[in-house]
């Protein structure tokens, strides 16, 4: 990847994605040949937001790249809560690392403290932004599953603020995707992103319901509704419970429709789907390692 | 003297911006900073005819010669608006307004979670898109509520 930190998925060419991928694979190939391949690297971890996923993953692929990490603890705990800037913050950290991993409850803090430092900056999820490393572990298992072209994915959920849509969203349209999405209008995709899309001239569809495009799909990316985007209890379960999936909502679909979800799940995915050959979210969720594996070598390799 | 001598006395030194779209006249001032506490010459004549934009605003502000970049961004809500530095009663520089790449430092974003609005030591940068400005940080795309955002700094 010719590129100094991963901050947005619409930074991503074909060719920076498949460069990725392929390595990811290489290494899901054989994962111990890579075990010195960033002897003693330093990855920073600044987590202002709580996250257990991400943040074991990040910390697993580096240590199977040979290097370490260092972290900056829970914001409680730390300099933030006495009031320093972002900016600051990761100022004293680069000092500490070879390159950041940054999750922030405020949109664009990835892009300003890449404004401040010369390591690499990874956007592990900036608000209601964007989530690219996400992606790419998404697209690997779309890759992996059904190929990345030629291709009918409906994305359903929280799309105004589901970073994780906004990224994979965006990375898609590199590739002959047909892109639908499925979710209540209050929760339909945001301008900017739109905007994008547009520009991009990716063929976008947007449904308030599942059923009709279901069996139409080759992927179907699911996504949590927080019950805090909505003003009531009774309000939110009765829009929710329009966008959760069973064995049953699934009789419509394709033999191979994969079902994915970037996990945690609540209750958008009922357990029993687990069984099927459609439930592909817990090797996408392990997906992540290799795949991250390979973002930070392409970084690391690019900053020496 | 007649009406429309009165409404466009001569300044000696200083800026004319002509043209304005009709009622902008006041977000073309808090664009440019200028609140009368200055003490400078301010002359605002606002919905007056114009064979080209039915309507059209007038502002002149005396002994300041406004920079390029400061004219630039008046285009977002102003795109016809004519520049005129007067020196001696003189018109010695007329310029339109072109559209700038970006807008920085001027616009506050409309995204209250976005990371300008935290006290972080950056200013706000805006790329001029085909359909307004968009924040380089957050991505939120401010359209024609545009003067609505001016940072009165
Ligand atoms: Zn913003």
């Amino acid at each position: 990847m010719r590129q100094d930190h991963l901050i947005s998925a619409s930074q991503l060419s074909r060719a920076d994605i498949e460069a990725v991928l392929d390595r990811a694979a290489e290494i899901d190939g054989d994962p111990a040949a890579w075990g010195d391949t960033h002897d003693r690297a330093v990855l920073g971890l600044c987590f202002f937001e709580p996250s257990t996923r991400t943040k074991m993953s990040f910390d697993t692929a580096i240590k199977r790249l040979g290097g370490t990490t260092t972290d900056m603890g829970s914001v409680d705990s730390s300099s933030v809560k006495k009031g320093e800037s972002l900016a600051d913050t990761v100022r004293v950290v680069e000092g500490y690392a070879d390159a950041l991993v940054l999750r922030h409850p405020s949109e664009g803090a990835a892009k300003l403290a890449s404004e401040f430092v010369d390591v690499p900056v990874i956007n592990a999820g900036d608000g209601a932004g964007q989530h690219p490393s996400q992606t790419l572990l998404d697209l690997y298992t779309i890759r992996e599953n059904v190929g990345l072209d030629d291709l009918s994915i409906g994305i359903m959920g929280d799309l105004k603020y589901g970073r994780t849509v906004h990224s994979l969203a965006e990375a898609l349209t590199n590739f002959d995707v047909r892109q639908h999405f499925i979710s209540p209008e209050s929760l339909q995709l945001p301008r900017g992103v739109r905007f994008d899309l547009h520009q991009s001239g990716a063929q976008v569809r947007e449904h308030t319901e599942l059923d009709g495009v279901l069996p139409d799909l080759d992927v179907l990316y699911v996504t949590r509704i927080q019950r805090e985007r909505f003003p009531d209890e009774t309000e939110y379960e009765k829009v929710a419970g329009e966008y959760q999936i069973d064995t049953e909502t699934l009789n419509a679909a394709k033999d191979d429709l994969a079902v994915m979800h970037p996990l945690p799940r609540v209750d958008e995915i009922d357990p029993a789907v687990d069984a099927t050959d459609h439930a592909t979210y817990f090797e996408q969720a392990h997906n992540g390692v290799p795949v991250r594996m390979a973002l930070l070598d392409s970084l690391l390799e690019a900053d020496q | 003297m007649s009406d429309r001598e009165l409404r466009v006395s001569k300044i000696r030194n200083g800026t004319v911006i002509d043209h304005v779209t009709g009622g902008q006249a006041l977000n073309v001032l808090s664009i440019l900073g200028i609140d009368g506490s200055e003490g400078l010459g301010v002359s605002v004549v606002m919905n007056v005819p114009s064979d080209r934009l039915g309507r059209k605003d007038v502002v002149k502000v005396e002994d300041r010669e406004l920079s390029q970049s400061e004219v630039d961004v008046i285009s977002l809500i102003a795109p016809e608006a004519s520049i005129n530095i007067i020196r001696e009663f003189d018109v010695v520089q007329k310029n339109r307004v072109d559209r700038p790449e970006s807008v920085v430092g001027l616009l506050s974003c409309p995204n209250r979670n976005c990371i300008t609005n935290e006290p972080e030591p950056v200013e706000t940068d805006f790329t001029v898109v085909e359909e307004g400005v968009r924040c380089t940080y957050c991505g939120t795309i401010i359209r024609e509520e545009l003067a609505d955002h001016i940072d009165p700094e």
